[in-house]
């Protein structure tokens, strides 16, 4: 009677929360990579394009590229499956219900902010992915002038924050739930890990959204 | 106390339901929930309408019978109660209540506010149980258990198979439920006997019954009336993925 691993609801689950977390860590290395161009301790010009350079070109992270993107379309397509197959359980909804008495707005709104995060990617990957690797950077001299270009525009910059803020929001319920998933629930960790999700969920939001509102009002 | 009822009536199972509104009068802030639509039916009797079907047993709380939606909640707003054990004293007077039925594409509609919940027996068929023959009492000494290990078996074992995390559930899943079933067996060294094959043939049955799959959203455990933790999915998990990678 047993099922394939990954076939059944557990097995999914577990799919979601490998993935998440590895896009997790992608997340990290982007943000530390964006930081390069603050310039806190360096010239920024110099260390981002460095940095950028250095994602462009190295042999690993070209190959760890097509593991990105399959982590990205698992993610997706799993989560959009789930979702599907959980709001067909219940196909009479409730007529009046209270779900902010018992879960988190973040808990429940995985497929909203998932769906907005996914429309940021696309906008994101033709502003610099595709500009960079197919555009020759639109006729700029370096990867660090592409981002102060987009970064000068109001439009951008709103929707640039908003979109870190709804990633947050994931975040913030992606992360603690990746390790219940896994099983990871002990009475000790918990704490930790709930702290561990808020704080890396506000480091995320606040640390995206300030790089790029210190670009606009440093042009 | 007055009260503005709105109650999903449904006629039987393929019957199209909707909410209908009643008032009910003068009922003492004493009264349980149950008793409320016991006075309710009265009065329908009185004017010879059909009345309204509910689950119900022992009303004391234990036996998981009771079910009911109650503004948007599994077995109402209080906390860590079932609904016989809920009364009207935890509404205002004059207030609208919602009731409706536990709602899930695995707890189809009977009649009104019954749904049928069989679905959870045939997850505790597939695998909730020892088969092996246990024998005469051993020496109590022989088989130590640690008290921590007893009380957590004997946590997951208060699961009462009402249903209320199905209900809760934005997804309709089962996990809670099936996991407290799994748990109770985990912890104690007679379960660990066949705890491969129970998890496994368990959560085969769980997703054949069409419940959704579980997002950890945590609502399960708040609207428990008897207080299933998730840390028992988090150890079903465990099971499930020592389990399905061992099996054969």
């Amino acid at each position: 009677m047993s099922k394939g691993i990954f076939s059944g609801s557990i097995g999914r689950k577990f799919v979601m929360s490998l993935s998440g977390l590895f896009l997790i860590t992608f997340i990290v290395i982007h943000l530390l990579i964006n930081a390069f161009s603050l310039g806190l301790c360096w010239d920024g010009r110099a260390l981002f394009n460095a940095g950028s350079h250095f994602m462009a070109t190295n042999p690993f992270i070209q190959i760890m590229q097509y593991v990105l993107a399959l982590g990205f379309i698992i993610h997706i397509i799993m989560g959009i499956r789930l979702t599907i197959q959980n709001n067909a359980a219940r196909s009479v909804k409730y007529t009046h219900n209270n779900p902010g008495a018992n879960s988190s707005f973040s808990s429940r709104s995985m497929i909203i902010t998932g769906i907005l995060i996914l429309l940021f990617l696309v906008l994101h990957i033709k502003d610099f992915f595709i500009e960079i690797k197919f555009n020759e950077l639109g006729g700029l001299p370096s990867d660090y002038d592409l981002l102060l270009a987009v970064f000068s525009q109001p439009l951008f910059v709103g929707l640039y924050v908003f979109a870190f803020i709804v990633l947050g929001i994931h975040l913030n319920h992606g992360f603690q739930s990746a390790f219940q998933t896994l099983g990871l629930n002990h009475k000790k960790y918990n704490p930790i890990i709930k702290g561990a999700s808020v704080l890396f969920c506000i480091v995320v939001a606040v640390g995206f959204s300030s790089i790029a509102l210190f670009h606009f009002f440093n042009v | 106390m007055d009260f503005t009822l709105k109650i999903w009536r449904q006629e039987n199972a393929t019957a199209k339901g909707s909410q209908q509104e009643y008032k009910v009068k003068d009922i003492s802030s004493d009264t349980s929930f149950l008793e409320m639509l016991d006075a309710l039916n009265q009065q329908l009797v009185e004017k010879g309408e059909d009345v309204i079907s509910f689950d119900n047993d022992c009303r004391e709380g234990v036996c998981g019978t009771c079910s009911l939606y109650i503004n948007g909640e599994a077995h109402g707003p209080k906390k860590l109660v079932t609904t016989c054990q809920l009364y009207m004293r935890s509404f205002t007077d004059g207030q609208t209540i919602y009731i409706e039925p536990f709602r899930a594409n695995a707890f189809p509609v009977i009649k009104d506010l019954v749904v049928d919940r069989s679905a959870l027996d045939r997850i505790q068929q597939a695998g909730g149980y020892t088969s092996f023959n246990t024998g005469s009492a051993p020496e109590a000494n022989a088989m130590p258990i640690a008290k921590e290990d007893a009380a957590a078996a004997f946590d997951a074992a208060e699961c009462i198979g009402c249903g209320a995390c199905v209900a809760t559930c934005k997804n309709a899943s089962a996990m809670l439920y099936v996991s407290a079933k799994v748990s109770q067996f985990a912890y104690l060294p007679q379960g660990k006997v066949e705890a491969a094959e129970r998890v496994l043939n368990m959560v085969a049955q769980m997703d054949t019954e069409g419940f959704g799959n579980c997002t950890n959203t945590g609502a399960c455990e708040v609207e428990c009336p008897k207080g299933i933790s998730i840390k028992n999915i988090a150890r079903m998990n465990r099971e499930f993925m020592c389990a399905s990678l061992t099996s054969e």
